[in-house]
């Protein structure tokens, strides 16, 4: 723009750091909250980037995923990699616990081995005085070449100096600093490095040539690709011939010279100046009872209880609200419409479509968001990583990790983000497997079908009942993971070992808190919201067409497929053509099945008289029992192709979900009939 | 030398040698658990994965990999 007088200068700053580092801490202090989440092109793995304004310029920040090197082992940590050496931001900012400062600082250089402009932040500084150590930044900064600045991000410390050292990295430039590796490898690297400058690649020569050494496959691939298949077998040969001469494991030596070094940095610029700190700090002594071998799992039953509990009463109060709002809206606008002699097919798409449709994902936002958030809770506490702990074992024996259990969780409250959650486990096939059964955790859109029927027909035992059925969703998940693995060729093998950090138990915010609920709703409600829209648009149409039908009547277009589809359901007890409609529905949503039957069924104030005409308690179990399985849901099935990037897996998990469904609902009823 | 799965809770010990396939003992290198570093064994219970701390930071490791880390008391 010409009329800008002062121009900004833009700065791309990327974040990057272990797990457990405060790194999303860092990024809300920076970006106040105000952050744009997408998704990183062709995964489903959240994409966090926000901007500030800093004297004159512009920083865009983006948060990386948390990883512990270069070297990538999930999904996750490919991402961080990538956006490091593809689209080479201006700063990258390496978040270190201080309190743990070898460790973190094997992944800072990295960083600077491949040419960054790198700014080490040293967080949770306030955790230095309390175990007594002291850090003196000018021997780091001088030693690495870079600007070092302490922060504690859960108070927003030290920010303004972080500011500061991103423009000075910016205006310095890439650090000079590099480790030495001993003469026998800087000789090899040097001959490395002479080969690879003739050629033009995008990596600095000593970078690409350390990680050759180090067999880096992707690197590796990459240059294949590029047409130096045959320099990288040159280089790959010479590297096995080293091997044989040195008598040791390259890769080895490298990560070990790493780690001398850090080791002798880390002696010279801390000092410990209080008593040693307690060997067993509080979190290690609430891990004594929470990991316990008798008391963990007990204890976790109880927490996800609670959790259970309160998202289904607090949510649930707001419902009735929404609910009864939207129900408000219909008959205003069908009357104001009607009033100012708008078409009946207008009044009736907005009334009917729209409305009735947005208001039924509305509906279930407050149980969504209460489960979030104390799923976001348990998660920012650090509880999350102790569950897939007490779980291992047990997890282990379905030929499952431990980590697999808390996708399994989070598909209580809505198969979308659980299924997304999945991207942490390192192990593609663990992470396929755990994908694959997902959809039979029973979420949080299931449950009004479940309260519809079992309030009419098991009035006695309603929570029973429906617990029945989420257990039914757990064993089926469990049997299915256990068939596809002995069944499956490509899922075969052995479980991926536990490998986990377990975060120290901290009190999170409630901003922090809230921040990352907002941040997983929000998705939900896009994702679902877009789609489920679309989906009552479509339904109001067959169920409205051919205009001057009865809405939602037999002659309509729904009505005709609802016969085709309905003797299906002969053997499972109910053979209603508007029972096939409300499955088919329930495909866009699995709540829309209520609506649907309150469509077609004469609205649901009248269900308690209508529905015993048509179901016996028993079908009605079998109807529970099909809505429970068949087909997720077309977010669900959205998410399968996204995360699997496979057709083959989607259309799989689909039809095998269809026919599990309809074989229990069907044995349901049928060894039901013989008791009864 | 023995195998970290046999440490009892309090010792503190020092990883001697990794076993294992190279995607496994590169992945524990990059988490800072390599030949020669201190660890102190926060929670063993003989069952289910076993916890280790290396500085402030605790690490939850498998039994299998438990049994392929083999460590020295230090006392």
């Amino acid at each position: 723009m010409i009329s800008d007088l002062k121009k900004q200068k833009v700065i791309k700053v990327a974040l990057v750091g272990n797990p457990n580092s405060g790194k999303s801490t860092i990024f809300n202090a920076l970006t106040h909250g105000h952050a744009h989440v997408g998704n990183w092109p062709g995964v489903t793995v959240e994409k966090k980037e926000g901007k500030l304004r800093y004297k004159d310029y512009e920083f865009i920040v983006v948060d990386l995923p948390g990883t512990y090197s270069l070297t990538p082992y999930s999904i996750d940590e490919r991402i961080a990699r990538n956006y490091i050496l593809k689209e080479k931001p201006d700063v990258v900012v390496c978040i270190a616990d201080s309190t743990n400062l070898e460790r973190n600082l094997y992944l800072l250089i990295s960083l600077l081995e491949t040419g960054a402009n790198v700014v080490l932040d040293l967080n949770m500084a306030d955790l230095l005085k309390e175990k007594g150590i002291e850090i003196d930044k000018d021997i780091l900064e001088k030693t690495l070449g870079i600007p070092v600045v302490f922060t504690v991000g859960t108070k927003e410390e030290g920010i303004p100096e972080l500011k500061e050292a991103i423009i000075e990295a910016k205006e310095r430039g890439f650090s000079q600093f590099k480790i030495d590796y001993g003469k026998d490898i800087e000789e090899v690297l040097s001959r490395l490095e002479a080969k690879i400058s003739l050629t033009n690649l995008p990596y600095t020569p000593r970078f690409l040539a350390i990680k050759l050494l180090e067999e880096d496959m992707e690197i590796i691939e990459e240059l294949r690709k590029m047409g130096y298949g045959s320099l990288v077998e040159e280089i790959l040969h010479e590297v096995v011939d080293l091997e044989k001469k040195l008598g040791y494991d390259l890769k080895t030596k490298i990560i070990e010279r790493r780690y001398s070094f850090l080791k002798e940095l880390v002696k010279a610029c801390t000092k410990q100046i209080a008593s040693k700190e307690e060997k067993l700090t509080l979190s290690d002594k609430i891990d004594r009872i929470v990991l316990n071998r008798f008391l963990g799992i007990p204890i976790f039953a109880l927490i996800m209880w609670i959790t259970f509990q309160l998202t289904f009463t607090v949510g649930g109060f707001f419902a009735g609200y929404i609910e009864t709002f939207f129900e408000w809206l219909q008959s205003l606008s069908s009357t104001y419409l009607q009033s100012i002699g708008a078409p009946t097919w207008l009044s009736s798409l907005l009334s009917d479509g729209v409305i009735n449709g947005v208001g039924s994902v509305l509906v279930f936002l407050p149980n969504i968001m209460v489960m979030f958030l104390f799923l976001s809770f348990l998660e920012d506490v650090g509880y999350m990583a102790r569950a897939a702990f007490v779980m291992d074992k047990i997890m282990y024996a379905i030929g499952l990790p431990g980590r697999s259990f808390i996708p399994m969780i989070l598909g209580f409250g809505c198969n979308v983000p659980a299924i997304m959650s999945t991207r942490t486990i390192p192990s593609e096939r663990d992470r396929l497997l755990t994908i694959l059964i997902n959809p039979f955790m029973s979420c949080t859109a299931r449950l009004p079908v479940y309260i519809m029927f079992t309030s009419i027909f098991f009035k006695s035992n309603q929570g029973l009942v429906v617990f029945s059925l989420y257990l039914l969703g757990i064993l089926v998940a469990v049997f299915s993971a256990k068939l596809f693995k002995s069944t499956i060729p490509s899922l075969k093998g052995p479980v991926s070992p536990l490998v986990m950090e377990l975060p120290p138990y901290r009190l999170p915010t409630l901003k922090g808190v809230l921040i990352h609920m907002w941040e997983r709703s929000s998705q939900f409600l896009k994702k679902a919201g877009t789609i489920i829209f679309a989906g009552v648009v479509v339904l109001w149409f067959l169920a409205s067409f051919p205009f001057g039908a009865e809405y939602g009547s037999a002659s309509t277009l729904a009505g005709k497929i609802g016969k085709f589809i309905a003797p299906i359901f002969k053997p499972a007890g109910f053979p209603y053509w508007q029972v096939g409609v409300a499955l088919l529905f329930g495909i866009i949503a699995k709540e829309v099945v209520v609506g649907t039957f309150g469509t077609l069924f004469g609205g649901e104030e009248n269900f308690d008289k209508v529905l015993p005409q048509y179901f016996t308690p028993l079908s009605a179990y079998a109807f529970m029992v099909m809505s429970l399985l068949y087909i997720p849901c077309i977010a669900s099935i959205g998410v399968i192709y996204k995360e699997t990037g496979s057709f083959k897996w989607t259309a799989f998990a689909t039809i095998y979900s269809l026919l599990i469904g309809w074989l229990l609902s069907v044995l349901v009823f049928q060894i039901g009939r013989i008791f009864i | 030398m023995m195998p970290l799965s046999l440490c009892r809770n309090g010792d503190e010990v020092e990883v001697v040698e990794i076993l294992g396939g190279r995607g496994i003992r590169e992945r524990l290198f990059e988490m800072g658990i390599y030949p020669g570093v201190k660890v102190f064994i926060v929670n063993n219970s003989y069952h289910g994965p076993i916890v280790i701390a290396l500085n402030s930071a605790r690490v939850a490791l498998g039994r299998g990999i438990a049994e392929k880390i083999f460590v020295k008391p230090l006392n």
